[in-house]
């Protein structure tokens, strides 16, 4: 064993959202001198704007810290960030892997949510070192002996050896580096060729693809022939290097370390977070285990408000394309709102965060049609087919058997909160309700759940529901049998297929009638009669009406009158610019979206 | 097309809590606007082609002495350039028109009088805080005939929320008894910084609803046209196409128009300004020879269409289809405002209905995609 291996930590805080997990990793940074107090900024590692605005981390990174203990002995503290959100739960599984162990972070005064429970089982899973560390202590509503108790009995693990912080006031920091170097253990060595694990690669416009990589066996320096095991490209590494704040080149990366390599890879696409680097001259005979595609579970179509701008939406779709690499997106046409893309997300933060950051960093115009889940069919010829668009719902007569989706969804919740939790669940079509009862009190409630049931704003009825208390995790689970439908909404008679939605039977009469109201509500009055309707088939089985104007008119229109008149319809103008026309009737943005709620509370 | 007039008289006895033009009750103040006039008469006289009308509004005009009204009449005909035959207009207030104001209105050239009657009601005269009574308005039109005048026009208002239509109708019957050249029906605006926008924010008055107000509307272009008159514009209806208001017609079709006084708007190639709305303001603008201009605007080939579609739109002739067929998407605009019964077009012209005057704020919208 090489020397510096035994002086490597390589480890990642996991917590559930607002716990901290941000704050803390600054402090880190700081204590290890990387930025000084005048030049710390609130969350360093989350570089994009819309993270630092959620305050929740979407991208993996690393970052490697020099560290002198208290006994004086240097270390290098290899720090890996992951994503906090259950939608992107394989990069944190990859990001997990690339560490020895974590730092289970709960806050003082909110103690373990269903995340925390979710962290831990994932931390468990690849055998880390686990260290407690609970944070906001210095919040008036701090109950430590709570928490502590929490972790001994929802968590299982040694409350004595929980670490008391708070990242804010930088209380404790020390404690938490100490506990660092005594108790996750150093890489192990491992001998052979190398084998390099890809948990994080990002897009830099000047030198292309940067991948993120921890080294399990053997070393990588620039001009070595690198080949990923995935699809056996090879590349030529050009620069390899660890992370401090910026880039910081290293001759070589060896057994045990996290660090990057840049080698002209064009896009992040052409790499796969999970799969392993080996050498193209010496190649390992196996890739790292874990491997998986991922694969999007949430589909939407995305369209240009005014449709000259869709070459515009394009390149913004071809560069947004360039740093993440779980979106996927394919031509699309409607008849109702022109051309556009037909996009697949890991979730519906995944969908969010798209839509904003299209909108806010990309400049782009965009309407977004309902996200619909992957439905399965069996025909009566037999054929299987899959349909993640309305527009492609296969024609009913030949459906044999339709299958959608199932999620296993973990809710812990104070017990007050219970039968309300209990009746949304079902109403959402839930079933297999079991109950674990972590410490008295709380109660962890778990369902299986059509994945359309959670895609349609679950989220936000469990937190009306439970007034901000519930958390929420889940699983996929499997394919079930469904008797599903397809709602058509139509204006004027005509369809719009931009609105139609893949519904299960029992749901679709509400979920018609809630569209027709929404739609009424949100599409303003027309000079002539609109008539909203929701129909299964030929049926019909929600309307609504939007009346038209009768009088809207100003009496006087004399000198000073024009401008006014002129300068109004300037504005209305530019309002209705913003608006889809479908047939003679102007949509709004916000309709489409609006379908898509439900009223909560 | 000859330019057209204007001279705002910036001064009233009171205000009327609905009015959001400029005017003030300070008739102290009338020497150093009738200064400034004069002033600003001098700046613009050799810029504009002879008018053609000339049209006195305000404010109040007959709120000016006989004497002085005289004397501003024959300082405007002496000093700009009129075309043979102008239309020359004075708004009127019942009681000012006194024998000795419609004696100076006949001997000063004036040959339309515009009287803002606004209701045969009184009920509805105090509500809107008018300071004459409806015998006023029949002595006053009674005087105009006696004078000689042969070209005359009422104003009248509706739209309080629980006004009687059948009241509104003997009004109407009132007006019409007098056998008026022009009526111009008005639906009550509520302006911004009114007293009457106050008293609606309060709760204390509301407009009608916009049923009743449609069917004010159509009543009152039922009834006048069954009268014989013309409804020609929204608000404007006349006893035949010879007495249509020649000078309002200039700002709906780009015509010049040059408008003197505290916060007159003129218009010429293209450009739109405006004064002042103060009185010392303007003086002292105009006395320095500075135009005593607030804003003014130039309008894109763009923004003078949008303007011709929207003030033509509100207007019997409508706008010429070569206008129509320049917007993009014209024809499915088109055939879906006929088929909604707003439109017709007739004569290559596209022609509002009685029903699309009522929407009339919303039509040029169906020509923006």
């Amino acid at each position: 064993m090489n020397n510096t291996m035994k002086n490597i930590r390589n480890f990642s805080i996991i917590a559930h959202i607002d716990h901290g997990k941000s704050t803390l990793a600054d402090r880190l940074i700081q204590f290890a001198g990387l930025v000084g107090e005048r030049d710390f900024r609130d969350q360093i590692l989350d570089n994009m704007e819309i993270e630092r605005e959620r305050g929740i981390t979407i991208k993996s990174q690393a970052i490697t810290l020099p560290y002198v203990s208290r006994k004086g002995e240097a270390f290098e503290l290899n720090l890996i960030d992951t994503p906090g959100h259950v939608d992107f739960s394989y990069e944190v599984s990859r990001a997990l892997a690339s560490c020895e162990g974590v730092l289970l972070l709960i806050d003082a005064a909110q103690g373990v949510e269903a995340q925390t429970l979710a962290n831990l089982y994932a931390a468990m899973e690849h055998d880390l070192e686990i260290i407690p560390v609970i944070n906001k202590i210095d919040l008036p509503s701090a109950d430590i002996e709570r928490v502590r108790e929490q972790i001994e009995v929802d968590l299982g693990l040694d409350s004595d050896q929980a670490i008391l912080c708070s990242a804010k006031e930088g209380i404790g920091i020390d404690d938490v580096l100490e506990a660092i170097i005594d108790q996750i253990p150093p890489p192990e060595v491992e001998e052979g060729p190398l084998k390099a694990l890809i948990f994080d690669a990002h897009y830099d416009p000047f030198r292309g693809t940067i991948i993120s990589c921890r080294l399990f066996s053997g070393c990588v320096r620039p001009g070595d022939m690198i080949r990923l095991m995935y699809n056996n490209a090879v590349y030529r590494v050009e620069e390899t290097g660890i992370f401090r704040l910026r880039r910081e080149p290293k001759n070589r990366l060896s057994t045990g370390e996290v660090g990057y390599i840049i080698s002209g890879i064009k896009t992040v696409r052409d790499t796969r977070i999970g799969d392993t680097i080996t050498l193209d001259t010496d190649p390992a005979p196996e890739p790292l285990p874990g491997f998986k595609e991922v694969k999007p579970v949430v589909f939407a179509s995305v369209y240009p408000v005014a449709s000259d701008e869709y070459r515009s939406l394009s390149d913004a779709l071809d560069k947004y394309r360039l740093n993440d690499a779980a979106l996927v997106f394919q031509k699309d046409s409607s008849a109702a709102l022109g051309l556009g893309f037909r996009c697949g997300f890991l979730g519906l933060l995944h969908l969010e965060i798209f839509q904003e950051r299209l909108e806010r960093e990309f400049a782009q115009s965009i309407i977004m049609t309902a996200p619909t889940v992957q439905y399965r069919f069996t025909l009566t010829s037999g054929e299987e087919v899959v349909v993640d668009n309305p527009v492609y719902y296969p024609d009913p007569a030949t459906i044999e058997k339709a299958f959608e989706p199932y999620i296993r969804a973990s809710i812990l919740i104070p017990e007050r909160y219970m039968g309300a939790v209990m009746e949304l669940c079902l109403e959402r079509r839930g079933v297999n309700s079991r109950f674990n009862y972590p410490t008295p009190g709380r109660i962890e409630i778990q369902f299986d759940l059509p994945l359309a049931e959670v895609v349609y704003d679950f989220y936000d009825h469990l937190k009306t529901v439970t007034q901000g208390y519930g958390s929420f995790d889940y699983d996929f689970l499997d394919y079930r049998e469904s008797d599903l439908v397809k709602l058509d909404i139509l204006l004027n008679g005509e369809k719009v297929d931009a609105l139609a939605q893949i519904v299960h039977r029992d749901g679709a009469r509400p979920r018609a009638l809630q569209t027709c109201k929404r739609l009424k509500e949100e599409i303003p009055r027309h000079l002539f009669k609109i008539a909203i309707q929701g129909a299964i088939g030929g049926t019909i089985i929600a309307r609504s009406t939007i009346t038209p104007f009768r009088k809207d008119v100003t009496a006087k229109c004399y000198g000073g009158d024009i401008t006014r008149k002129r300068k109004l319809l300037e504005k209305q103008k530019k309002g209705k610019k913003r608006m889809k026309m479908v047939g003679s009737v102007s949509i709004p943005q916000s309709a489409f979206v609006a379908v898509l709620k439900s009223e909560v509370g | 097309m000859s330019p057209g007039l204007y001279i705002h008289v910036p001064f009233c006895r009171s205000k009327c809590p609905y009015c959001a033009f400029y005017s003030i009750p300070s008739p102290s103040l009338i020497p150093l606007w009738w200064e400034g006039l004069k002033e600003e008469i001098i700046l613009y006289r050799d810029r504009f082609d002879p008018f053609d009308t000339l049209y006195v509004g305000g404010g109040t005009p007959t709120s000016l002495d006989p004497g002085m009204l005289k004397r501003l009449m024959g300082y405007l005909l002496s000093h700009l350039k009129a075309t043979r035959d102008p239309e020359v207009t004075v708004e009127a207030n019942p009681q000012d028109l006194t024998r000795e104001m419609i004696a100076a209105l006949k001997g000063s050239g004036v040959n339309r009088v515009n009287v803002g009657v606004q209701s045969f009601d009184d009920g509805v005269l105090s509500l809107l805080g008018r300071n004459h009574r409806a015998e006023d308005g029949a002595r006053a039109i009674e005087g105009l005939r006696r004078a000689g005048f042969g070209n005359m026009g009422i104003d009248l208002i509706y739209g309080i929320e629980g006004q009687d239509l059948k009241a509104w109708l003997k009004t109407l019957g009132t007006a019409l008894s007098f056998q008026p050249e022009h009526i111009s029906c008005y639906e009550l605006t509520f302006e911004r910084k009114t007293p009457f926008a106050r008293l609606r924010e309060e709760g204390r008055i509301a407009p009608m609803g916009e049923s009743e107000a449609t069917a004010f509307f159509l009543e009152t272009s039922g009834r006048l046209e069954d009268a014989g008159y013309i409804h020609y514009e929204i608000s404007n209806f006349a006893r035949g196409e010879g007495y249509f208001s020649r000078h309002n017609q200039k700002y709906w079709h780009h015509v010049p128009y040059l408008g003197l006084g505290p916060s007159a708007h003129s218009f010429q190639d293209g450009r739109r300004w405006w004064n002042l709305r103060s009185i010392r303001g303007y003086f002292s603008a105009a006395k320095e020879g500075r135009p005593p201009v607030e804003g003014r605007e130039d309008l894109t080939r763009e923004q003078l269409r949008m303007e011709t579609l929207a003030t033509g739109l509100r207007t019997k002739a409508g706008v010429h289809m070569a206008l129509i067929r320049e917007l993009p998407g014209w024809a499915g605009a088109v055939s879906g405002l006929q088929a909604s019964g707003l439109v017709k077009v007739l004569e290559d012209r596209l022609i509002p209905t009685k029903r699309g005057f009522l929407v009339a704020d919303q039509i040029p919208l169906a020509f923006f995609q």
